[in-house]
This record gives C-alpha cells, structure tokens and sequence, in this order.
C-alpha cells in the first residue's frame, strides 16, 4: 500500500475536481511514480490510498509515515532538505503578490503597514516574515490554511494581498470571477524555485526508484505532454486554460533531470 | 441582499456534504463516544479504586487533558500517533494510521478524560449501602462494579453524557484545521473552490443547529422521564 | 522512535526577527491571555443579562433568554466564527462590510466578540442555576422589604447567585481560555497559531508543541489558584466553602 498526500487547492499541480477527486500536474507525476513501484516490487495490485495535506501538516505527516508521497506544490530548499527529500523538480517558480489593480500597488514596499495574507507553512509565508523584519514594513500577516484561503482573502477585500508562487496566484486569477481586476506584482521576494515530489528522507531505495521514474518521464517527451496538458489546455472542473508555455529552464531541466535545491542551478537552454 | 449569492452550490455538493462529510462526522462523533465512555470508565475506576499511584496517574492524565485546547491536542495526536504505534509494536518505522483512525484516536482520548468526570460522580453518587451489600451477598469487586454499580451510575448519568456527546459532535469540526473532510471540511473545500463561503457556511451552521436542537430537545425529555421515574 | 530532538531550538531566533523561538510562543501566550479576558468580559456581561431573564417572571423574557441560550449552545464555535469573519461582513451594506474587513487586527475582535458570546450561553445558564438555587425566601423577603425586581436583583439575588457559581464560573473562564484556541482558523495567531507556526518554520514539531503545552499548563495553573483566593475571599458564610 502507498498513501500519496495531495492539496485541495494547489492549481494545476494537486487539487480537487468537482466530485472532490484530486488531480493535476503532480498527481500526475506520482502516479508514474506509483506505476513505477509496482514494477519494481514485482506486484499484481498496488493499493494508493489518498490523505489530504496542508502546507502546515505535509512535512511531519510525511517524517510520521502517514504519507509516502506529497504530490502537491512543494518548494525543494535546503532548510527542508534536512528533513525530507525530494525527487527530480517540475516546476520552477517565484514567491510574489497578487492584490486588486485598484489598489495601485506595485512593489514589496507598497505594502508597508497593510494587511497581507499568505498561506501558513510554505516558503512564501517565511520570505513574507523576513522580508517584513528585514526591510521593516510592519506588514500584519493573515495566515491561511490554504491556498485558496490566502485568494480569497483577497478578493474578498480581507487583505489587500495574498503572497504566494506566482504560478498559484496565476491560476487563481484566471479562475477567478473576475480576473481582470488582479495584478501579479512584478516584484518577486525570491528567484525562481524547484517543487518536486516531497519523499521520506533516508528511504535510498524509493528515492532512486521515483528519480529513474520521473528522470524516464521528463526525458521521454511524454513529460512535455503531460504538462501541456495542464498547462496548455482546458482544465476541470472549470475549463479553465493557463496557457503557460513551458519556460526554457524547466525545458532544460527536462531534458537533463535534476533534484537540486539551488534556483542558480536551473539554466536556460 | 441575497441577490448575488448562489445557493444552487449547496445542492450540486449535496452528495459530496452528506454521503462524505457527515458520514465522517456522525462516525467519529458515535465511535468516539462509544470509546471515550469505555476508556473513561476506565480512569473514574482507576481514581476510585483505593491504589493511591494508580489513582494519581490516571488523576494527571484527566487534569492534563483538560487543561489543553482540543485544537492543540488534534495536532499533537495527528503528529504523534504513528511514533506511538511503532513503539507499541516495536516496529521499525512509524505505523501508517490514516486521517480518521488518528482523529479517532484523539476524541476517544480527550473526550475520555471529560466522560470518566462524569461517571466518577455517577458511582459517586450511587448510595455506600449498594457496594456493601452486593458484598454481603458475596460479589466479588468485579461483580459489585459490573452487576450493580455501573449499570446504575450508567443511567443515573446518561443524560448528561448525552449531552456531552452533542459537545462531541461540535467539536469534531475542528478537525478543519487538518483538511480532513468532515461536514465542515466539506463545506469549506467546496466554498474556497467556488468563491461560495456565504452559502456554505450558512448552510453548515444551519445543519449544525437543527441537529444538535433535535438533541439536546431529545436529551431534555429523556431527562424528564428519568426524573418521573426516580 | 527515528525523531531527531532539539531542545534547544527554543534559544534560536525565529524568522520574524524579533527574538527566538521562545519569545515567539510568549507573544502567543499573551495574545491568548488578551482575547480570553475581553471575551470573557462580554461572556460575563451577556451571560448575566440572559441569565437574570430566564429566571424573571415575565414569559417574554425567559423565552428570548432561552432563545439566546440555545442559539450560542448548537452550533460549534468554529462555525460561529466562521459567520461573524467570513459570512457578516459579506450581508451588511458594501461599505459598512469594507470597514469591518479591513479593521486592523480583524480577527483579534472578531474572536473576542465571537467567543465572548459563545461562552456567554454558558454563563447564563450558570447564573440560571446559582439564582434557581437561592432559597425562595431571599426573593419574597426583598419584596417585602419593598424593593423592585431590579433593586432585588442587585442588592440580594446576584450578589449571592455570583459568590455561589464561582467554582462552576472558573472552570468557564478556563473553556474560554483554551477555546481562544479556535480562532486560529480566522487567522489569530494566539499561543497554538505561534506554536504551529513555530514548527512550520524550524520542523521541530513536537518541541513546539510541548512548549505550547507547558505554557497552556501554566496559564490553568495560576488562574485555578487565583480564582481560589477570590473564592475563599468572597464565600458566603454559611454555604459550603464558607466560614
């Protein structure tokens, strides 16, 4: 049996459809992953159980086994690498905010003394903290249990923004009910990180089984598919299309599989 | 006012609300119940049963519980349980135990310490003469307990575990903050989907009264019909 | 059990910059401690006003008294939370709902105010009780002194009622401590909301939580003796407890 941890709201990479199923991107990924077990273990059936996770419970539900995979959004850092470890990266993205344009708000300043949400447990509401401190913005932070909390903030006038990946917050606004009134700020509080597939620290056996299965499924094209499929075309449960071309990095990354945690280390191609 | 909203989500998520999320709740609301009595007659008996260290411990373990928030206490069971069952079982790894095993677990444990409190003041409140005589008539410690005391102090007290399993029922909501879809994380999953926390939050509070009023009304007439009885 | 312990962490400085991990969970702590006791204000205010009208003669009263009492009891206070932050603001005007969001420090009131009437139920079903249990004596001979129903109530039922219910009012003040708890749902970041963060930010979790756990452990610690001086000092001679 493997029990896979997903996201309720992590778009397109781990969220639920409309009967409340999980899929995307990274569900995806992990069922390779799952196929890929099986064989190695020589099984008949391999039993996937499902466990909903936040970005607060993911890392100590996977130290405590209740989770063997965490197909979700899931930024590859050092600091989390001293806990759990992750499989070969697919997706690169940065840490910036959304807000109203009729706010008229373009840079990590314009923020100062207001309110801004970010989702609790991810890198972003860490960057949000010590960007706070350091620069001494006075930013009252709103934490959310989930991504999708974090929007609504937002667009429910709670917070005048929601700190988050840019990709999360892309597929926010496109799904929202109207996306013409948000911006993304340019302005990023990182450069662009790796997610990958969050894996049991220490487990040498699954982790070279999931990084040769990924590894075939980036290099083999069929990777590319996969993520024009979520990417490039229309989604559940809305319809809704990106339209986010694979960017040069992550074609690279593609072509040559890597699992570092270094944003320096993803080149173009 | 209600202009813009749009309760029809409530009726496209029915199946999802009730047939998952309530089902979840109800389970856990009976089977936590069902074990936190067990487990809780355990403790009164222990702090009734003369051994002073016994009596201690299992003293701590009700003062402990009820001096932490339930929110606290979920996470620490939902975090901790897995390590507890591999030091049970001397396993290698930490058990896989599931998102509703683990909050099972940590109702039955929490809610133990609240019922033992309750049925410590039923066989309280049995008379002294009782235990004695089943004594005289030859019953054993067990026996008296078992045959005499419990039943009665199970009876005497069942309005008000009842009420307290209503609490139970309440309180198992906040196993929202682990995304665990109860009623109330099937609600929530589905308002921050559509943008609908209106509609939904409306509507589980509405859920949430009409059931715990139908049982505290039941709880009340019960409670009258033991009164006429005594 | 493959966990790796780190006692010390409580000595490393947090991410907030404004101290270590410790100082983290103390801001917590008094945090708890401030929306307990403005929620425990409005539950003692409420709660008596609802509970005096439960027992007065007029029909009217007691039904809207029960009414109140019944309305607080059967829903979880996570639900009712959930209708002040997210629902409330959404049913009023447009502009009066933009106010009441963007009021800085929002969720701090909304959880005072929210579990303040909560827990407002239960006191009005202790004072209920503790002005049910004064013999009826009390009553007819105020009247017969000439005091109105609201001067009898002043001078002669509460003031019993309240020094009676004490032991039962402690234990309240304390389900209002620990409830503050819920409101890091709405994005309270109390003594439970600093240790999960806490936790997110240095993976030490179960550190992190015995300190939460310690702390809460103190806080009921003090207030049980607290409430025992004032217990002591304000018993009723004559009535259990008393001298």
């Amino acid at each position: 049996m493997i029990t896979i941890g997903y996201r309720d709201s992590s778009i397109p990479f781990s969220y639920l459809d409309d009967n409340q199923k999980p899929i995307g991107f990274a569900i995806d990924i992990c069922s390779k992953i799952v196929e890929a077990v099986q064989k190695e273990l020589k099984l008949d059936k391999l039993k996937v159980e499902l466990n909903p996770v936040t970005s607060s419970t993911r890392i100590p539900l996977l130290a405590n086994g209740t989770i063997d995979l965490e197909c979700g959004s899931t930024t590859n850092n050092p600091d989390r690498l001293k806990q759990v470890w992750f499989t070969n990266t697919h997706f690169l993205t940065a840490t910036r905010f959304v807000s109203k344009k009729s706010s008229k708000l373009s840079s990590i300043d314009d923020l100062k003394g207001k309110s801004v949400a970010s989702t609790s447990g991810t890198t972003n509401i860490k960057q949000l903290t010590e960007a706070n401190a350091a620069r001494n913005l006075g930013i009252n932070i709103i934490p959310a249990k989930e991504h999708a909390e974090s929007f609504l903030m937002v667009e429910t006038d709670r917070a005048v923004g929601a700190v988050l990946d840019d990709i999360l917050l892309a597929s926010f606004v496109a799904g929202s009910k109207t996306p013409d009134a948000y911006v993304i700020s340019t302005d990023a509080f990182s450069k662009p990180e790796p997610y990958g597939i969050m894996l049991r620290k220490d487990d040498i056996e699954f982790k070279k089984v999931a990084d040769a299965a990924t590894a075939a499924l980036y290099q083999s094209g069929e990777g590319q598919k996969m993520y024009d499929k979520w990417f490039m075309q229309k989604i559940p449960p809305k319809g809704l299309n990106l339209n986010t071309p694979i960017g040069p990095e992550l074609k690279h990354e593609f072509a040559k599989p890597s699992d570092s945690p270094d944003p320096d280390s993803y080149k173009a191609m | 006012m209600f202009a813009s909203f749009d309760f029809d989500v409530i009726r496209r998520s029915f199946g999802y609300l009730f047939l998952d999320g309530m089902t979840f709740t109800l389970t856990l609301t009976g089977l936590a119940a069902l074990g936190g009595l067990i487990f809780g007659t355990l403790i009164a008996l222990m702090r009734l049963s003369g051994f002073k260290l016994l009596g201690r411990i299992a003293g701590l373990y009700v003062d402990l519980m009820r001096s932490l928030p339930l929110v606290l206490v979920i996470f620490w069971f939902y975090f901790l349980v897995p390590y507890i069952g591999q030091w049970v079982t001397g396993s290698s790894r930490p058990i896989q135990v599931g998102a509703f095993t683990s909050s099972l677990v940590t109702f039955i444990m929490f809610e133990a310490a609240y019922f033992s409190e309750i049925m410590r003041a039923g066989i309280q409140s049995i008379s002294k003469g009782q235990p004695a005589a089943a004594q005289a008539l030859g019953l054993t410690y067990r026996q008296t307990m078992r045959y005499v005391v419990l039943p009665q102090a199970f009876r005497n007290m069942l309005p008000v575990l009842l009420t307290q399993t209503i609490v139970l029922f309440q309180d198992t909501s906040l196993v929202y903050v682990l995304s665990i879809p109860d009623f109330l994380g099937a609600a929530s999953k589905v308002a921050q989907r559509d943008g609908r926390l209106v509609e939904m939050y409306l509507f589980a509070a509405a859920v949430y009264f009409i059931i715990s009023c139908l049982a505290s009304f039941g709880v009340r007439r019960l409670q009258a019909r033991i009164a006429f009885v005594h | 059990m493959n966990y790796h312990w780190n006692w010390r962490i409580f000595w490393e400085p947090a991410p907030n910059g404004t101290g270590n991990y410790l100082d983290m969970l103390l801001s917590g702590l008094v945090l708890t401690i401030e929306t307990a006791i403005c929620a425990w204000i409005i539950a003692l205010a409420f709660g008596a006003v609802v509970g005096v009208m439960r027992t007065l003669p007029s029909k009217t009263a007691s039904s809207v008294g029960f009414a109140y009492v019944e309305f607080f009891r059967n829903m979880p206070l996570l639900v009712q939370l959930f209708i002040w932050f997210f629902v409330l603001p959404e049913l009023l005007p447009h502009g009066s709902g933009l106010w009441l969001k963007q009021i800085p420090n929002a969720p701090f009131y909304t959880a005072a105010i929210g579990i303040g009437l909560f827990m407002s139920a239960r006191v009005a079903e202790q004072t209920r009780a503790g002005i049910n249990s004064l013999p009826r004596g009390q009553k007819l001979a105020a009247t017969a002194l000439g005091l109105t129903t609201a001067q009898a109530y002043r001078y002669v039922l509460l003031p019993m009622a309240f020094r009676i219910i004490m032991p039962p009012l402690t234990s309240e003040f304390l389900s209002t401590i620990k409830n503050t708890s819920v409101a890091i749902t709405i994005g309270l970041i109390e003594l439970t909301g600093e240790a999960r963060a806490m936790q997110e930010f240095s993976f030490q979790v179960f550190e992190a939580f015995t300190g939460a756990t310690v702390l809460y452990l103190l806080i009921n610690v003090v207030v049980v003796i607290a409430m025992r001086f004032l217990e002591r000092a304000l018993a009723v001679p004559g009535y259990i407890g008393g001298k």
